[in-house]
């Protein structure tokens, strides 16, 4: 039976009208990888062309990608946001469990917290972290990138979601064969929880690979800057209004988001929209 | 060693009987010893992340009401009780006032535009079978796409002689724009790429509601003479998906009110004010101008928002939950 299923003349309707949103959708992005291929005498030429006369990609990805720290910018967005969550899962899992699982005074309490730290944005808490930051003389630093991320309520709440549905004879039979329960969190709970895992992995890695917001407050030394801050210092003091290699670092910077997405977008779709939760 | 002799323990009440009875086989010191063996266990599994809670969020919120009810400085020894005068100083400014009427108008410009259209093509997407997942993907792409440098794209796009939109409006004989240095423009243009980014987000959340619909509801409207696709719409899909619909509009609220990447990126709030929002209000007064006591009073009206957005929500999940 058809549910909400256009007769067949309609089909066409919805493919024109999808074509045409998906069109406009993606014009950004189009706009974007052209400019990165074009000369700078067909950037700004009045008529518009989608592919340049003369292919000026080679020369605008080396620029952006020798004249300035653009591979850096990229292997600090690794490192961060590897160490976040590594940090995260190594924080969240024990806990999630703990509270998933085990019975004790106080479970509901810390259960409200974490709940309570899931509203609080984290722009509103930035003074003090800055100030904290600075404290422990960590600003300017990888360290300082990473800190206010190390606990992820979202984590700890998407986590014991997913061991709340593991059944207690799981636990037990684990407890029979002689592991701790540390043991158990992570041979047993995180192996069979891995789907939320991944979910909560690209939540976390999307998330902090295009935040601007706290690298801006953190760190002023370009050794240190994610690729946001990066791209950033790359317009305002090098390429200004050198279109082509702004682009090709532009597109460097969205490509390897969009490579992932595009393989695995059931999972992305799913962990970036909270929907691992249900 | 303690939960070596609890897992002993555990062996024997497991080889005497499997289910509850262990518990008054086994001898009740031992039984408190193997309790307070579990909570011991539990302190420490949630104990770092406790800790860490506290530190990174409560303290720190803590930390927001006491800067904004003090004058204290950043780097300086000494602070002062001074009540809300801070917060007297944020609305009498009138920068503050045109950054949250801008916020204002920006978020009841994306809200609707973002669900309306993430509704209508999670309906459009879900009414046939075919390339589903390509249309979902494309659609899908900006809410996951660095901000940043798609507004850099943006700012191509919109440039004024060279930019694609003044070139397309220029053939089609539409007079143009310099659409990012226009006082009566750039926020609109701002709330253009605000939904740009969400409405993906929105039509997945759409497409999950419009999944849970049961099948059943619209063979009772086909009987009830509800074929057309309209009315089936109208009857069942429309009424179905309030609840959902709901869960949209604050999430995209929420979002919107956050809006930061592009006013930074874009247009430093100006010209004049004309762009400037709420988090990018903090950011400047915070960091840049280094007004802590002002920074941290924006921080707490930027809080009571968003709490008030989540608590709205909270209800109204709730009442969902009861009537299912």
């Amino acid at each position: 039976m058809s549910i909400n299923r256009f007769a067949p003349p309609a089909a066409i309707f919805r493919h024109v009208v999808l074509l045409t949103t998906g069109t406009l959708i993606l014009i950004p992005f189009v706009w974007m990888v052209s400019l990165s291929v074009k000369p700078p005498g067909e950037i700004f030429r009045e008529h518009f062309s989608l592919w340049p006369e003369h292919f000026y990609g080679i020369a605008n990805y080396t620029k952006a990608l020798t004249s300035s720290s653009l591979p850096h910018y990229m292997l600090n967005g690794v490192i961060v946001c590897t160490m976040i969550l590594a940090l995260q899962i190594a924080v969240c899992a024990p806990a999630a469990y703990a509270l998933a699982k085990l019975n004790f005074p106080g479970r509901n309490l810390i259960l409200g917290m974490v709940l309570i730290a899931l509203i609080l944005p984290r722009e509103v808490l930035s003074l003090p972290l800055f100030i904290l930051g600075y404290h422990l003389g960590i600003l300017n630093t990888y360290a300082a990138l990473i800190f206010p991320y190390v606990v992820s309520p979202f984590g700890i709440f998407l986590f014991r979601q997913f061991f709340k549905t593991i059944p207690d004879d799981v636990v037990h039979a684990a407890r029979l064969d002689g592991l701790s329960e540390l043991a158990i969190v992570w041979k047993i709970m995180v192996p069979m929880a891995l789907p939320a895992i991944i979910a909560f992995a690209i939540f976390s890695v999307v998330g902090h690979w295009n935040s601007l917001f706290w690298p801006l407050i953190a760190v002023r030394d370009q050794n240190f800057m994610p690729p946001p801050l990066g791209i950033m210092a790359f317009k305002n003091e090098e390429a200004g209004n050198d279109y082509g290699p702004l682009m090709a670092a532009s597109t460097i910077v969205v490509g390897p988001l969009i490579i992932a997405f595009l393989s695995a977008q059931r999972w992305f779709v799913d962990g970036l929209s909270g929907a691992a939760v249900k | 060693m303690g939960s070596v002799t609890s897992i002993v323990e555990k062996r024997n009440q497991a080889s005497k009987t499997p289910k509850r009875n262990t518990g008054r086989v086994a001898s009740s010191s031992e039984r408190r010893r193997h309790r307070m063996l579990e909570i011991a266990a539990s302190w420490l599994l949630a104990g770092p992340a406790l800790v860490l809670l506290i530190v990174l969020f409560f303290l720190p919120v803590l930390g927001v009401f006491a800067i904004a009810l003090t004058d204290w400085q950043f780097g300086a020894s000494s602070l002062a009780f001074v009540g809300l005068s801070n917060f007297r100083e944020v609305f009498a400014d009138e920068g503050f006032r045109v950054s949250l009427a801008n916020t204002i108008l920006y978020v009841l410009i994306v809200v609707p535009g973002t669900i309306i259209l993430g509704l209508v093509i999670a309906l459009l997407i879900e009414s046939g079978k075919s390339c589903r997942a390509f249309y979902r993907a494309v659609h899908f792409l900006p809410f996951m796409a660095t901000l940043t440098a798609m507004a850099i794209a943006w700012e191509a796009l919109l440039h004024p002689t060279i930019g694609l939109v003044n070139q397309t409006l220029a053939a089609l004989g539409i007079p143009t724009a310099n659409w990012l240095r226009d006082e009566a423009t750039v926020l609109p243009v701002l709330a253009v790429i605000g939904i740009w980014q969400n409405l993906g987000y929105a039509m997945v959340l759409f497409l999950a509601g419009l999944k849970s619909i049961p099948r059943d509801l619209y063979d009772a409207a086909d009987i009830d003479g509800a074929d057309a696709w309209l009315d089936r719409l109208r009857t069942v899909t429309l009424p179905m998906l309030g609840p959902v619909t709901m869960f949209v509009f604050i999430v995209v609220a929420l979002k919107a009110f956050e809006t930061f990447d592009t006013v930074q990126v874009l247009t430093q709030g100006g010209p004049g004010h004309s762009s400037e929002m709420l988090l990018f209000t903090l950011y400047r007064e915070s960091f840049e101008y280094l007004r802590t006591g002002y920074g941290a009073s924006v921080a707490v009206v930027f809080l009571f928002i968003v709490v008030a957005l989540t608590l709205i929500q909270a209800c109204v999940m709730d009442k969902r939950v009861h009537y299912q």
